[in-house]
């Protein structure tokens, strides 16, 4: 077995402790500081657009939480507005309304007193008619001039009855 | 012509550039050429991999990252805090098994963890160095490690032996368990690679299960290198912390 020949000992003892040794020196002065350099820079940088990330977060939410603010104060504004205008013409259309029909009621009674002036009219010239006829009537069937006097009461009495 | 079947082969030490200092052998050797290879792939990934210091990583600067990190909360979650100092090591630690253990399994290059030698010297660097960092943290109240606490005094007389016991044999299972895993991979790899060779046609069987074997390598590599990182976690933690 070659690994007990003792005469290799010594050589490779030497040759394990230089190799070794500098590795060790060579890890610990320059790989090692480097390669941990590279992950300590990365991490600052990663830590940094981090906080970048957040600081324009809460940034991004003031903005947004202002622009909702002014939303609701807008809509609640128009809102106002639109229920004033609301009432303003509400009462406005009221009012016409009300004029509209105390002017129709006006014409109404207007027309209802037009209305009966000819009813009296009309009724005075039957009357005048009745008698008219009555007197040609009596005059025909009894052949004498009727009464003035007595006419005018019994056609008075006959309309009344009709009428009635 | 029959294939003679050596799979121990692999495992000789061959002396690229004789080197002798004062008498000692300082040869570089085969070993040591794969030892410098794994330095040169960790460094160049680590640096070069990195060289575009990119926020969104390619693949190479993702790979030293993983590493990284993937040692990082290693040694977060076993030791704790107090364990941030020993991060280079335990990362240098498992990023050399890991390369030596992957550069293995290219074929015609050397396995360094093979070596019984080599993870004997890494199981024993993280034993002193365990132990040393422990009497220096807390001097004799070091010792409690040793004695298991809510536990009757009789039992006692058989825990403390069996405590220290393992406290002992920690450097050879260490170094063990990474050996033996490296070693019977490669030697199984290398008899049923004799046997495909051998056999001609039939020799189709065992290059597949070759593959699967190969497959279960890379596992191994991964995994080996892992539990020799972990259970140093483990052991600094025992020493800093004292259960």
């Amino acid at each position: 077995m070659p690994q007990l020949d003792v005469s290799t000992f010594a050589p490779q003892l030497v040759w394990l402790a230089i190799t070794f040794i500098v590795l060790y020196v060579l890890m610990s002065k320059l790989g090692l500081p480097r390669v941990s350099g590279i992950i300590e820079a990365r991490r600052k940088r990663l830590d940094d657009d981090l906080a970048r990330a957040a600081e324009t977060k809460a940034e991004a939410e003031a903005v947004l939480a202002a622009y909702q603010k002014a939303m609701a104060e807008a809509r609640a504004q128009a809102q106002a507005a639109i229920k004033e205008r609301t009432e303003q013409f509400a009462a406005e259309a009221a009012d016409r309304q009300r004029r509209l029909a105390e002017a129709l009621a006006e014409q109404t009674r207007a027309a209802e007193r037009e209305i009966g002036a000819a009813k009296d009219r009309a009724f005075a010239e039957i009357r005048d008619v009745a008698v008219d006829v009555a007197r040609s009537i009596t005059e025909k069937l009894t052949g004498s001039p009727a009464d003035e006097g007595k006419l005018g009461p019994a056609v008075d009495r006959a309309l009344t009855e009709r009428a009635g | 012509m029959a294939l003679e079947i050596r799979p121990l082969e692999q495992f000789k030490i061959d002396r690229l550039i004789p080197i002798h200092i004062g008498g000692v052998d300082v040869s570089y050797t085969n070993a040591a050429f794969l030892m410098t290879i794994a330095v040169l792939l960790i460094t160049a990934l680590l640096v070069f991999g990195t060289r575009k210091r990119a926020l969104v990583p390619g693949r190479w600067q993702s790979i030293a990252e993983m590493s990284y990190e993937f040692v990082a909360d290693m040694v977060e979650t076993n030791v704790g805090h107090g364990g941030q100092e020993f991060f280079p090591f335990v990362f240098t630690l498992f990023m050399f098994i890991l390369f030596a253990n992957f550069l293995g399994l290219v074929p015609y290059s050397y396995t360094v963890t093979s070596q019984i030698i080599v993870t004997f010297a890494l199981a024993a660097v993280v034993f002193i160095g365990v132990t040393i960092i422990g009497i220096v943290r807390h001097g004799f109240h070091f010792l409690r490690l040793f004695v298991p606490q809510g536990v009757p005094a009789a039992l006692l007389l058989l825990l403390v032996p069996i405590e220290l016991l393992s406290y002992c044999i920690r450097p050879f299972t260490l170094a063990i368990r990474l050996f033996a895993n490296m070693l019977a991979g490669h030697t199984m790899l290398a008899i049923f690679g004799g046997f495909a060779a051998s056999l001609g046609l039939l020799g189709i069987f065992p290059m597949g299960i070759d593959i699967l074997i190969v497959a279960l390598e890379v596992l191994v590599a991964a995994l080996q290198a892992y539990v020799f990182a972990i259970l140093t976690c483990l052991y600094l933690s025992d020493a800093i912390n004292l259960h």
